[in-house]
């Protein structure tokens, strides 16, 4: 059955099956490509330094956990997951509850410089981080948010309130309007319906939506280190200044470093079936 | 859809509006002001006109830095988009494998960049890393911290590794939306498995296409944080980029003149570009949508 349906296979029947083993050569081999540099990280991770720097192995020895007991019993190390994990769990919020609305309004009405109003909101997304490290930096010290995980969450909104919007009005486009009308007929006020009919409704979309927000707020790195200095300071910015400090622990630092693979990879495997569908609208 | 003309939806973009005049409007024309002024410290400023952006045309290290940042987007785009087509046709197409494929592939977009910086700056090693220690096993003196086209390849690399799953969800999306009738008309026409590509996918793959060009050219423009790990921009200045000059003019030596100037420049690039790429794209969805 899936021979039939298979697209590549259809448009020539007869020679299906080399062209089958072409196709898996490909996808194992990308694959391979994708998880080696990872699998390199995991290996590292754990074996001792000494053992890293003694000779080349392609498999860790005497495997040992002691380098994720360092960081998971160091507070100095693990508050940096914590912060990172705060910072970007509040941008998420933020950057939904202000876009739902906005992402409503754009998909629903024509208004006085609703085009120009999207567009602009797309050129945040479009904006060098590095043209803004400087004066975030002044702005939040200056309001005295420096070092706070409002600020990060806050600097962040530059670039994932524009994606939600844009992901959000989507979606949205795709509700029909009828379902509007009949509920404010049946007596809703706007408030209500909103929470309780349409966003059940666009429910995928949302998903999606929080998925990139949380993706890309979770990776940036400029602008969050240039932001905090103890008490917001995010993981990946530890890292860096660990590495400089403590005079090259490789250990420790890819434990770090595997560790900050895990919250993507649980965030990705929740929202597998629906990232084919974002990335359908082509709205990333 | 027809949309309603009513003006009161401006209360609905209003805290859009508000959050962004906050995180992008006030940061912004800061950077309009610096680039307007000269300070000799004290935070006394006085007004210096457009020097500062001709100073910034006429000086060869932000050319060289342009010049590198054009050649890195042109042969990102090179491979990227070929190679995430190629990913996305020889990706299953439904079942298990097609979940764990989509999983396997997304796992380094959610990597900090960092992280994927460290990763290649280990795999690049000569003694601890896999990609090195194999270049030297095989008589290639490889070194990416000496030589500058090592650098160049370990950077190329390295984003092709990153962010190439992104063009190949991107084409792969697209080609779900096929509907099977367009392949079994092609069947009936006995078409080449290139004419169905030619005529069909690629036709159909127009929208997410451009929307992948244009993510990738807009990020590769402004890569910052994994090529700094890497190289630190060196050796010399081989692999230091605009952003990576612009946060250390910025930053490093608190040129705030000449750093601001130079970011309105880059912004507005990378603006016009992006522009170019939005009329065409709300054209093409125009001409679908007749």
């Amino acid at each position: 059955m899936t021979t039939t349906t298979d697209p590549l296979s259809a448009a020539a029947p007869g020679r299906a099956m080399p062209r089958i083993r072409t196709r898996h050569v490909v996808m194992v081999a990308y694959l391979l490509f994708m998880l080696i540099p990872i699998y390199w990280l995991v290996k590292m991770s754990l074996q001792t330094n000494r053992e890293i720097l003694g000779g080349f192995t392609l498999w860790p020895q005497n495997p040992t956990l002691d380098n994720y007991r360092v960081i998971l019993t160091d507070a100095s190390w693990y508050m940096g997951y914590v912060n990172s994990i705060t910072y970007v769990v509040i941008n998420t919020f933020l950057s939904l509850a202000v876009a739902l609305p906005a992402a409503y309004a754009f998909s629903r009405y024509r208004f006085l410089g609703d085009k120009h109003l999207f567009f602009w909101l797309l050129t945040n997304r479009m904006a060098p981080p590095a043209v803004f490290a400087l004066p975030f930096f002044q702005l939040y010290s200056s309001v005295g948010l420096f070092d706070t995980h409002l600020a990060v969450a806050l600097a962040h909104t530059l670039f994932n309130v524009p994606l939600a919007v844009w992901i959000l009005e989507g979606f949205m486009r795709g509700v029909p309007k009828e379902i509007d009308e009949t509920a404010y007929i049946d007596g809703y006020s706007f408030p209500r319906f909103f929470v309780k009919i349409f966003m059940p409704l666009i429910a995928s979309g949302i998903g999606v939506a929080a998925f990139f927000c949380f993706m890309f707020s979770w990776v940036e790195l400029l602008l969050s280190r240039t932001l905090t200095a103890v008490n917001a300071q995010p993981i990946a910015s530890i890292m860096t200044r660990t590495v400089s400090a403590s005079g090259l622990d490789w250990g420790v630092l890819c434990a770090a470093g595997v560790l900050t693979i895990i919250p993507g990879a649980l965030v990705i495997y929740f929202v597998r079936n629906y990232i084919a569908k974002g990335f359908a609208l082509g709205r990333v | 859809m027809d949309k309603v003309q009513n003006n009161k939806a401006w209360f609905l973009v209003l805290p859009v509006l508000v959050l962004v005049a906050f995180s992008a409007v006030i940061p912004l024309m800061t950077v309009v002001n610096y680039a307007v002024q000269d300070t000799f410290g004290n935070n006394v400023f006085f007004w210096h006109g457009l020097g500062w952006f001709q100073d910034v045309l006429t000086d060869d290290r932000i050319h060289g830095a342009l010049g590198r940042q054009l050649a890195f987007s042109a042969i990102i785009l090179a491979i990227q988009i070929p190679l995430g087509i190629a990913v996305a046709l020889c990706m299953p197409k439904r079942g298990l494998w097609a979940s764990v494929c989509l999983v396997l592939m997304a796992l380094p977009l959610l990597i900090p960049w960092n992280v994927v910086g460290t990763i290649w700056q280990i795999l690049g090693r000569t003694d601890i890393g896999l990609l090195g220690y194999s270049l030297s096993e095989l008589g290639i003196e490889w070194n990416y911290a000496r030589n500058g086209l090592h650098a160049w390849v370990i950077v190329v690399v390295m984003d092709v590794w990153h962010w190439t799953s992104l063009v190949a969800l991107l084409a792969y999306a697209g080609l779900q939306s096929i509907p099977q009738a367009y392949y079994q008309a092609a069947k009936i026409d006995q078409a080449s498995r290139w004419k169905v590509f030619r005529h069909i996918e690629l036709p159909k793959m127009q929208g997410v296409l451009l929307i992948a060009i244009l993510l990738r050219f807009m990020d590769s423009f402004m890569i910052y944080t994994e090529p700094f790990v890497v190289t630190g921009g060196g050796p010399g200045s081989a692999t230091s980029f605009l952003s990576i000059d612009l946060v250390k003019m910025a930053l490093g030596q608190f040129d705030l003149g000449p750093a601001a100037a130079f970011s309105l420049m880059y912004f507005l690039v990378i603006l016009l570009v992006s522009w170019v790429f939005y009329t065409v794209m709300t054209n093409l969805d125009k001409a679908e949508g007749k």
